[in-house]
């Protein structure tokens, strides 16, 4: 233990940008306006899913510049795409099960 | 609250002493919040998953039941909370920037908007009451009775995941009171901003649930007539 510190070793301060969180900010209004708009036309079986993308765009948003993801550590990355995996997990095996029911007895 | 000395015996008052130094100690929370909020990530999403194992079974009864809701007063609510998580933003990055007052204001700001937020929450539980829409002895809706008993299902799904949403909301504002205070005493500064950052993350996972509750809850095509 040469290397006994002297000082503190300050978190390493990434400040982003005002611009940045401003075009995240309107990217997230026009993302909820498209989702009403979207909703309000009979898009048959697309509805549904065009909803799920643009709310799935929202929270990645969020997540990546809002909650900083973009600048952690590998570690907290793994974390990250660790929980969503599970949760993928969670509903990919229930739906294996309930969707592939074809007696349509739920 | 800047400490600049050359003494090895001294530190930053919030530094843990399990902690080698400042860095280490906020990647080590960031990390834990991460962790914490993994557990948050499942919790909801085993709720949504039963939602949509139920939705693939009624569509028409969980059409019928998002058009008992207000879809204007969820879709302001969602800009309501957009625009709180971008003040949350702007607390942090005050902090960072060891700007006191900014940051002192911009959670001033991120507590009113979320108490906006569960002031029109709480006018929408009020009005769905009084039309008889919380399940149990006192759910009235009835226009298709075939479907009655199906639309109390959505409904069940509405208060549940909308109610365990709002404590969320409720637990960040008590948070919030407290870390304005903090922020105020100059707790927070470029060397130590970790806590603010971390109330931030609990903030935005708390958005982004109401990001997908929101097409959830009030926009299944077919729903709203007028």
């Amino acid at each position: 233990m040469a290397d006994v510190t002297t000082h503190e070793h300050a978190p390493h301060v990434h400040v982003t940008p005002l611009t940045t969180y401003f075009l995240v900010f309107f990217a997230l209004a026009i993302g909820t306006i498209l989702t009403v708009a979207a909703s309000r036309f009979d898009l048959g079986m697309w509805n549904t899913p065009i909803a799920l993308v643009i709310a799935t765009i929202k929270a990645v948003l969020v997540i990546l510049f809002f909650m900083h993801v973009i600048h952690s550590t590998r570690l907290t990355w793994v974390v990250i795409v660790a929980s969503f995996l599970w949760l993928g997990v969670l509903f990919v095996l229930t739906f294996a099960d309930y969707l592939t029911r074809v007696w349509k007895i739920y | 609250m800047s400490v600049v000395t050359n003494d090895p015996h001294a530190h930053h008052p919030f530094l843990q002493h399990h902690f080698e130094d400042l860095g280490q100690q906020h990647e080590a929370s960031t990390l834990g919040m991460w962790m914490f909020l993994a557990t948050e990530i499942l919790f909801f999403g085993g709720v949504l998953c039963a939602y949509w194992i139920y939705r693939v079974m009624y569509p028409e009864a969980w059409a019928i039941g998002a058009a008992q809701q207000i879809w204007w007063l969820g879709a302001i609510n969602t800009i309501v909370l957009i625009v709180s998580s971008l003040t949350m933003a702007l607390a942090v990055r005050n902090a960072q920037l060891g700007r006191r007052m900014g940051t002192v204001y911009m959670l001033i700001a991120t507590l009113f908007f979320g108490s906006i937020f569960l002031g029109v929450k709480a006018y929408e539980y009020a009005k769905h009451w009084q039309e008889g829409l919380f399940p149990g002895a006192s759910f009235h809706w009835n226009e298709v009775p075939a479907l009655a008993p199906k639309v109390q299902l959505f409904m069940t799904f509405y208060w549940t995941l909308t109610g365990l949403h709002a404590l969320h909301m409720v637990i960040g504002a008590g948070l919030l009171l407290w870390f304005i205070w903090r922020a105020w005493k100059g707790h927070f500064g470029p060397e130590y901003y970790g806590p603010v950052e971390i109330m931030g993350l609990y903030w935005h996972f708390v958005d982004i649930v109401w990001i997908f509750l929101f097409p959830f809850l009030y926009l299944i095509h077919g729903a709203h007539h007028g």
